[in-house]
């Protein structure tokens, strides 16, 4: 019976090491010590701007606990009921059981009002810190091979963190919320060809029926947050697989990556991060009251307040609405409504997808094929940067219009006139932007390349023998030089000649001669500071 | 001048600076990482222990704070309101509680991140880069395990059978769609229709009582609903807020010079009114929002969603914003009784456009 002699432990070197029971028991099972040896001492390089998508991580922690807690009061239910609770001002109020329920756990159930502060003020966090995130993600061309399916994931997150906000705002079935919804329903109505059936079958019926809360929560608490708690692991694991990227510095290459290990300065840091924000997020809640839908009142269909504004991230939404003249087509008996299908869908519609698709753009402009793991700083990307910029202040204008009424009011102008200005500010800003930032990007590219061949103005005055003044420059340090240099130039793409010496016509076609003309566009204008010209100043230097 | 300036090889190669001979060789060469500086915490033990104190303080306020607001959700009131100068008003309970654990977690936090920056390493490590890519060893591996895969299974090899499978899991998603039929009713012609029928009483929300044609001067702006969405069959079914949210309208009084329209608009507005009495839809054109804000001087109508104007003088035309089609009139007069009642239902669908409308 061989099977069960005992291996022989002749090897010294085998033997094993020594492990507290708990870990063995699991490791017999798991294999914990094989899964883990690599991870524990990972590298994380450091930079500010990397904690933005840690504090979309930790307020989704945040929306997810506190969102538990809520749910054991909540009822998702459109019943009418009668309110007779703690808030005097709307007793014997009619209203639906969702509103009640929202306002028995803000008056009645102690930290319930602080739950929903935390669970509405965290949203609002964690939405504005994924859009922050991936707008560094793409000012710093992060997005590069090989992580163009973390971008598209992180760009659904913002999708669906868009869409989670607005459900978890329409659940409570107050005035305001419920406006909201009513628009929705107007959007979905617009729709060509299926937008009413989709309407009714939304909302099982005419607006707003019964059915759409209890729909409306289901989506909210189960199917949204399971997608995202799903993607949010796979952008993680996506992380650590391709490893994050750095900044260029000395002893930073293409090829490593430089930082402290995972245990245990990442475990402080980050966990402790992680409590800052929780510690930010309850002081919010403790002190600054948000989403008051005692004040608004139940849904009622035919009630509206002045100066109704949906949750920040709404407001672009929103504001394009407003702006959008009023067109509307009768064709053959049928009505085209652009007046809210391109404000609503359309221009959110290319907005999105060009911002989620410019890595694929940008890879086919460049034909660049290689993996990239140190950023870029923007202004070496000067179009791109420009890109994003202009799309920043389309946003932007877009986010405005949506308060043109609360402008208006605050500083007592006409609500017409600011619309106006909007409607021109929307094309107009986008490529005002677009050019002030290529000339800045440039301009500060080129003084990169004046503070590389001749160092850093020091603000001393040297007087020479002949009283002539000028100013001692300071030459950068080979780390600074390294630092500033450590970027390729990217080049506009060269065609050949049309025709080679055989009267062969060159290969591609069009796709290759607008591929030039972007390219052309895009890198032009590139400074580039050579090493020959380095060496040429230094050697004119020495000459003096 | 610079040129004196020029870093000596004092470092040494890999300590952050070049020498000489490698600067004149490429002076834009990676110099390696810069040497390591240590912190004061790793020079002074005095301040080591400093530190120390310091984290294990940040966390003892965190205790505090944890076990604190237990303390406040058993002893503060939950009813007592606190108004805060510039932050308007909180309930003190919710104030305590949050006071308590947003502290908590900024100390716990702050703790742990003292920690990391005083007395945890900060000697930068250096590990090394892969490419993505499957070395060309495991690419051949996987691809012939895969062949076998695909041989063995015979899915090449019989045409039958994948083209039969292919047709079937096509068909798959299919029901996730048509097994959401019951999702909702048709539209059918719902959307045309409101309660408003002929000889339907207008009435106040508030108090249920019919409108009488005195109640309403010039200037007032009154609001209106059908007598028959009140009716205990209405609320029963569940319909009340989907019939409210169709027939709602808001009833002005308009002195017939004021009229702006052409002369055949005039005379139907007029028409349709009672002794200048109009009741227009309540619901906006554009999305559905109640209009709301009425300009009781020119007779314009706001909409505070998206500024839809409308002039009620005018037919209800749009004068500004997004809104495309006129605020529909219904047609009034007043009964035996003196009461404002509809002459029938809207002559159009009321409220946003939809596809079908036409």
């Amino acid at each position: 019976m061989s099977a069960t002699t005992a291996p022989a432990t002749g090897d010294k070197d085998r033997e094993e090491t020594k492990t507290d029971p708990v870990s063995r028991w699991a490791d017999e099972r798991l294999g914990i010590y094989k899964g883990t040896k690599s991870l524990i001492r990972k590298v994380f390089p450091d930079h500010w701007s990397f904690l933005l998508g840690e504090i979309a991580l930790f307020s989704f922690i945040l929306i997810l606990l506190s969102g538990v807690f809520l749910t054991l009061w909540f009822k998702p239910s459109m019943t009418e009921v009668e309110y007779h609770g703690s808030y005097y001002p709307l007793n014997g109020v009619s209203m639906s059981e969702a509103f009640a329920s929202t306002l028995h756990i803000s008056f009645d159930v102690r930290a319930g009002l602080l739950m929903r502060q935390v669970h509405h003020w965290a949203a609002l966090i964690f939405i504005m810190a994924i859009m922050v995130h991936s707008l560094r993600i793409f000012f710093t061309g992060a997005f590069r091979k090989p992580r163009e399916i973390n971008w598209l994931i992180g760009f659904t997150l913002l999708v669906l963190g868009l869409l989670e906000g607005f459900a978890g705002y329409s659940l409570p079935d107050d005035l305001l919320s419920g406006t909201g919804l009513r628009i929705a329903s107007g959007v979905v109505l617009a729709i060509p060809i299926v937008g009413t059936y989709l309407s009714y079958f939304l909302f099982g019926g005419d607006f707003p029926g019964t059915d759409f809360i209890p729909r409306l929560f289901t989506i909210h608490v189960l199917l949204v947050p399971a997608l995202i708690v799903g993607l949010v692991t796979a952008h993680l694991i996506l992380v650590f697989v391709q490893k994050h990227t750095q900044w260029a510095g000395p002893g930073k290459t293409n090829e490593n990556v430089v930082g402290l290990p995972l245990m245990p300065v990442y475990m402080a840091k980050a966990g402790g991060f992680m409590f800052v924000i929780f510690g930010v997020v309850f002081l919010l809640a403790g002190l600054v009251q948000i989403n008051p839908i005692w004040a608004y009142g139940p849904y009622v269909p035919d009630q509206i307040s002045a100066g109704s504004q949906p949750d920040w991230y709404i407001g672009f939404l929103e504001g394009s609405l407003r702006m959008m003249p009023n067109w509307e087509w009768n064709l053959w008996g049928h009505t085209i409504s652009f007046n809210v299908l391109i404000p609503s869908l359309i221009v959110p519609g290319i907005l999105f997808t060009g911002y989620a698709l410019w890595p694929f753009f940008e890879q086919w402009v460049t034909g660049d094929k290689r993996e990239h793991h140190i950023l870029d700083r923007p202004r070496n990307r000067p179009t791109r940067t420009a890109v994003g910029v202009a799309g920043m202040t389309f946003y932007g204008v877009l986010w405005l219009g949506g308060g043109n009424d609360l402008i208006a009011t605050h500083f007592h102008l006409s609500v017409e006139a600011l619309t106006w200005t909007f409607r021109v500010l929307v094309f107009l800003g986008p490529v005002i932007a677009f050019w002030c930032t290529k000339r800045i990007a440039l301009g500060l590219q080129r003084r990169d390349k004046d503070k590389i061949l001749h160092g850093r103005e020091t603000g001393i005055i040297k007087v020479s023998l002949e009283g002539e003044f000028s100013e001692v420059h300071e030459p950068l340090s080979a780390g600074e030089r390294f630092r500033l240099t450590a970027h390729e130039v990217q080049k506009p793409l060269e065609l050949g000649p049309a025709t080679d010496e055989n009267g062969v016509p060159r290969p591609g076609g069009r796709g290759l001669k607008l591929r030039a003309k972007a390219s052309k566009a895009m890198f032009s204008d590139n400074v580039e500071t050579t090493v020959e010209e380095y060496k040429e100043i230094e050697a004119g230097h020495g000459h003096h | 001048m610079s040129t004196d300036h020029l870093p000596e090889s004092a470092g040494g190669p890999g300590h952050g600076t070049l020498t000489k001979d490698a600067a004149a060789e490429d002076p834009f060469k990676d110099p390696g990482l810069p040497e390591y500086r240590p912190r004061v915490t790793d020079l002074d033990t005095r301040a080591a222990k400093r530190a120390e104190r310091q984290v294990a303080l940040l966390f003892l306020i965190a205790f505090a704070g944890i076990i604190g607001s237990m303390v406040c959700y058993t002893f503060v009131s939950n009813t007592e309101i606190v108004r805060i100068t510039g932050l308007g008003t909180v309930n003190a309970n919710n104030l305590a509680l949050g006071l308590c654990l947003g502290f908590a977690f900024l100390a716990l936090g702050g703790g742990a991140i003292h920690w990391a920056r005083t007395l945890m390493t900060d000697v930068d490590l250096v590990q090394q880069r892969h490419d993505m890519k499957s070395d060309p060893a495991s690419t051949a591996e996987a691809v012939s395990e895969w062949k076998q895969g695909v041989a063995d299974s015979g899915f090449t090899k019989y045409p039958l059978i994948r083209r039969s499978l292919l047709t079937a899991m096509l068909a798959l998603p299919l029901p996730a769609v048509w097994l959401l039929r019951d999702l909702g009713p048709l539209p059918g012609t719902n959307l045309r229709h409101t309660l408003w029928t002929e000889g339907e009483k207008l009435v106040n929300p508030n108090t249920k009582k019919p409108l009488r044609a005195e109640d309403i001067t010039v200037g007032t702006l009154a609001m209106a609903n059908p007598e028959a969405l009140y009716a205990p069959e209405v609320k029963e079914q569940g319909i009340y807020n989907n019939q409210l949210a169709k027939a709602a309208v808001l009833v002005v009084r308009l002195p017939k010079e004021a009229l702006k329209g052409s002369e055949e608009q005039r005379k139907r507005q007029w028409d349709w009114s009672v002794d200048g009495i109009m009741a227009f839809s309540k619901i906006c054109t554009h999305v559905g929002c109640p209009v709301a804000l009425y300009e009781q001087q020119t007779h314009h109508m706001l909409c505070p969603c998206h500024q839809s104007t409308f002039d009620l003088s005018d037919d209800g035309r749009v004068i500004f914003g997004p809104a495309a089609r006129s605020l529909p009139q219904l047609p009034i007069r007043v009964n035996e009784n003196g009461e404002l009642v509809a002459v029938s239902d809207f002559t159009q669908p009321v409220g946003p456009s939809f596809w079908e409308r036409g």
